[in-house]
């Protein structure tokens, strides 16, 4: 039968199954393979927080949606096009997000007896006709991979995991995508495991064949590749981003990298990143708590490192006193924050932009720390670099916020060339010239004091957390010299600004509305500010990646709009900041669902404010 | 951290004495531990800028700031912490941490048993002065049970730590203990730790003068002080008094005080063996406790591999197998793919 192909400009889809059907792996390789067909594409992977909740339960659905395209995209888009559910409580959690008329695929042979009461239904769906106004191909998954795997010494238990690749051998053919990645792909994680790679490699094919030849399949999709600027590309995901541009900071500005941690989802990925790396000479710490964490790479900063620590919310609320400490030592130290969702544990497997207010005042007393958000996984890097560099040149903590969406999401990134990257160096102090060296003596410039490492002679000298005497560097409980700290830590901080360039506003320069984001928020926000854009309307979008300091020219930028909106991942943060600095009368967009925004919902957002 | 060693020229106490006036109270067992590390350290022959004193906070943590050399007087409990990312980050440092029995045992006790379990090599000086001087007299985790204090006006009702014991118990390679009055002891104590390849933990028992006198005056005054302390040396019989008159005996495996005389004679008294684990658990257990003597000295040492020393032969290990990493080969890792 012939098949027709279809020309598709952007395709969602959602792998959606049991925590133990792999979804998150088959999701990663539809990626991969996209990836380097050329698409442009943004992931969400939706995981829960338990390790392995019973199967076949409403907790325990793992998804992952990704959508590809053959423009440039911001988001992981909205609704999915096509829905794989390879059971019923996976199904019963992701219908309701697909639209009428839109591929659903299931695998057949898990809708059972016992996992549809599992799921709550009371009828099966396959059979009631309640999944009528869908394009649904109901595939006996289990019972294709027994045929498939028929005379491999396997248990029927390893054969049934492999319905995943059977799943995305379907997937393959219907977008017309190569196999050869994945099988190089299962060659190298199973390579000690010959039997599993035969199995799964089956799996696929048999998938990808079923989509040929069974006579359900009537189209096929073309989705080309996307216009993306020259150069050369891999996909990552956020956590990676930051891990290499951490250590591209260390290896450009020649200071070694120390990283102290303690694992949290979702930022234990850094520590295992950075742990790989040993022959980079990057030094991994995993303490004993959070606090030992920060504590030791203040400790590392004090001897000459670039010292980083990362964590989560909670892990934060640990670290605070030692940032202050960081704060009144005036050591170079990056700390990421992957945010989740909170208050307490949380969600901790959901993103969230609640830590703004703990970034930017969990501490005690006047502790200011300059804060750089990243906005898409690829620009972790970027971030990463320069959370590095403000630390290391203005000899300051600087804090890193992402999410678990940023962190866990990828995108197609083009690889930078290492010479692109400003350079910088860790000027330690070499000698005192003669003179009695002053520890809080600073550099006009950029405010930053000298970095004497333990091991440099004549420079011996004691820092600590009691208020430092300005200059000396020696205990001081004088009022005048206390507040004339505060205010340098405070325009310290402030001088930040210079590094900080002019602001992009996207689309209209001024009109009925700006679009204000940071952080995460950034994608969605750009693709409503498109449509918006589309149809017309005097809109711009305005992105912050710095938010403390907040950009020399955001206040002329507020003015040219008649209305602001700002929209974030919590109940109002950003905007607190904005109406205290600005005095604008800006309104928030503020779902706080553990979930990105879709574009769609800041579009609707926007049209009702103006 | 012998091997360490670096040639320097001669140096005296003043090297290691910095311009900044002294803030304890006349009279705190603090200033005997100072004078003593500044006396001790120039005999090491070591460059006074490789030597980091790391505290917390307390009275005895304004140590480092009267010792010239690099220092950082951090927060509460987490010196140890912070020591340890200074000794990964240049372990040819040598790196000490001075803490108190609330700072190392308390709020930061967590940081202090990981520290030690590490076998970091790192020296921590534990003042322990059985009190919370700088709050001003609230009882410690190592005051005795029903202490009378601010905060225990009724007597306290936590038992005790037992320093060496719990060091032990976290696996410490080198245990000591020593008294802030008995200058010659408390210099070659110092003198051990610095020479012991690894984490090293020596407990310092300080008056306090203001909330806890006397504390200790048991093991330090002329009348009582014989018969109250096991000085202990390594390969020598474990005998006190001030005739050396008593000993140490095990009768089947539990240790019991001997007489010599009639019925006993030196031969039956325990030799001292540093490396012997149970032994030092045994004579750790003689801490406060009223039947036996307070043991004074080095309980334990071992040598094992050190957690910086390790982690350097990991670093050299992987550079070896997989070469040294090349950022453009980290950032053109994984699977790639180029858009003309
Ligand atoms: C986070 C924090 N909690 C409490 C304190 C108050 N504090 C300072 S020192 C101290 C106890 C000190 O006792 P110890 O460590 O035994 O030192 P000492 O003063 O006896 O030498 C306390 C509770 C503090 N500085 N920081
Ligand atoms: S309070 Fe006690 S420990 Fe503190 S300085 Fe005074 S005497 Fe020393
Ligand atoms: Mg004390």
């Amino acid at each position: 039968m012939s098949k027709n192909f279809e020309q598709k400009d952007r395709v969602v889809i959602r792998f959606a199954g049991d925590s133990g059907d792999g979804m998150q792996l088959t999701g990663t390789r539809f990626t991969e393979t996209s990836a380097l067909f050329g698409n442009d594409l943004a992931t969400l992977p939706d995981f829960p927080a338990e390790i392995r909740a019973p199967a076949g339960s409403l907790a325990g659905v793992s998804a992952f949606q990704l959508q590809f395209s053959s423009q440039d995209i911001h988001t992981p888009g909205d609704e999915p096009d096509v829905l794989i559910a390879m059971n019923p409580a996976a199904l019963k959690v992701h219908l309701e997000d697909l639209p009428k008329g839109g591929y659903l695929i299931v695998n057949e042979n898990a809708f059972t007896k016992k996992n549809l009461k599992f799921a709550g239904y009371e009828e099966n769906p396959l059979e009631d006709g309640s999944l009528d106004s869908y394009s649904l191909f109901s595939i006996k998954m289990s019972e294709m991979v027994k045929h498939s795997c028929e005379g491999l010494d396997l248990t029927p238990k390893l054969v049934d995991r492999t319905k995943n690749f059977f799943a995305l051998g379907v997937c393959f053919w219907m977008f017309d995508r190569p196999l050869d990645p994945t099988i190089k792909f299962l060659e190298k994680k199973f390579g000690k495991r010959p039997e599993l790679v035969e199995a799964n490699t089956k799996a696929l094919n048999a998938g990808f064949n079923y989509g040929e030849t069974a006579e359900i399949f009537t189209t096929r999709f073309k989705v080309d590749k996307a216009e993306l600027p020259p150069g050369k590309y891999r996909n990552v995901t956020g956590n990676l981003a930051t891990c290499i541009g951490l250590a591209a900071a260390a290896e450009k500005s020649d200071i070694p990298l120390f990283y102290g941690g303690y694992p949290i989802t979702p930022a234990s990925d850094i520590l295992h990143q950075l742990a790989a790396w040993r022959n980079f000479g990057i030094k991994t710490f995993q303490a004993e708590d959070e606090i030992a964490g920060i504590a030791s790479a203040i400790g590392a900063a004090f001897a000459g490192n670039l010292a980083v620590t990362a964590s989560s919310g909670p892990g934060i609320a640990l670290k605070g006193e030692a940032l202050g400490l960081a704060v009144i030592a005036e050591l170079p130290l990056v700390i990421v924050n992957v945010q989740r969702g909170g208050p307490s544990t949380g969600l901790p497997t959901k993103t969230e932009q609640s830590d703004l207010f703990q970034a930017m005042y969990g501490r005690n007393g006047d502790a200011p720390i300059p804060i750089i958000a990243a906005q898409t996984p690829g620009d972790c890097f970027y971030a990463a670099y320069e959370a590095s560099m403000i630390a290391v040149k203005y000899r300051t903590p600087v804090i890193l916020l992402t999410d678990g969406y940023l962190a866990n999401g990828s995108e197609p990134w083009k690889i930078p060339d290492v010479d692109s990257l400003e350079t910088f160096s860790a000027n330690y102090m070499k000698n005192s010239n003669g003179d009695s060296f002053q520890p809080y003596e600073r550099d006009k410039e950029t405010l930053a004091r000298p970095w004497a490492i333990p091991g440099t002679p004549e420079l011996e000298h004691r820092i600590g957390g009691l208020e430092k005497e300005d200059i000396t560097g020696n205990v001081s409980y004088d009022p005048v010299n206390h507040h004339t700290m505060t205010v340098m830590r405070a325009e310290k901080t402030a001088n930040i600004v210079k590094h900080i360039p002019d602001t992009p506003v996207y689309g209209e320069s001024g009109g009925d509305l700006l679009i204000l984001t940071w952080g995460g928020t950034y994608g969605a926000a750009r693709s409503a500010a498109e449509t918006l854009l589309d149809d017309s309307m005097k809109i711009g979008h305005c992105h912050l990646r710095w938010v403390n300091p907040l950009p020399k020219d955001l206040g002329e930028i507020l003015i040219k709009f008649k209305n602001i909106l700002i929209p974030e991942i919590n109940y109002g943060q950003l905007i607190k900041m904005i109406r205290a600095e600005y005095l604008v009368d800006a309104k928030g967009l503020n779902l706080v669902r553990g979930r990105p925004y879709s574009a769609g919902e800041i579009v609707h957002a926007a049209k009702e404010l103006v | 951290m012998a091997e360490e060693q670096k040639t320097a020229p001669v140096q005296t106490r003043k090297d290691y004495t910095s311009d900044q006036g002294v803030r304890w109270c006349p009279g705190c067992g603090d200033y005997a531990i100072l004078a003593q590390t500044q006396k001790t350290f120039p005999t090491f022959g070591r460059k006074k800028e490789d030597f980091v004193f790391i505290s917390g906070i307390g009275c005895s943590s304004r140590f480092p700031y009267y010792m010239d050399t690099y220092g950082f007087h951090t927060i509460h409990g987490r010196a140890t912490a912070i020591a340890s990312g200074v000794k990964l980050a240049n372990p040819d440092l040598s790196v000490w941490v001075v803490t108190g029995d609330g700072d190392g045992l308390s709020i930061g006790g967590n940081h202090t048993i990981h520290l030690m379990r590490r076998n970091m090599d790192i020296n921590i000086l534990l003042f322990n002065n059985r009190i919370y001087g700088l709050t001003k007299g609230q009882y410690s985790p190592t005051s005795e049970l029903g202490k009378v204090t601010k905060s225990t006006p009724m007597g306290s009702l936590d038992r005790p730590f037992n320093p060496p014991a719990l060091a032990l118990g976290a696996d410490s390679t080198f245990v000591a203990r020593t008294l802030d009055r008995e200058t010659k002891h408390l210099q070659s104590m110092i003198s051990r730790c610095y020479e012991h390849k690894g984490g090293t933990f020596l407990e310092i028992y300080q008056n306090c003068n203001i909330f806890n006198d006397g504390a200790f005056f048991k093991y330090t005054e002329k009348d009582t002080k014989a018969q109250s302390v096991l000085w202990l040396e390594n390969g020598q019989p474990m005998m006190f008094g001030a005739e050396k008159e008593f000993g140490i005996r095990l009768n089947g495996n539990v240790p019991e005080v001997i007489e010599i005389g009639d019925k006993w004679t030196p031969d039956d008294v325990l030799v001292h063996d540093e490396t012997d684990f149970v032994l030092a658990s045994m004579l750790a257990s003689f801490t406060s406790n009223d039947d036996f003597p307070e043991p004074i000295g080095v309980l334990y040492s071992v040598d094992a591999p050190s957690y910086d020393e390790m982690l350097i032969d990991q670093i050299d290990g992987a550079t070896e197998k997989m070469g040294k990493g090349e950022l453009d080969s980290l950032l053109n890792a994984g699977d790639t793919w180029v858009v003309e």
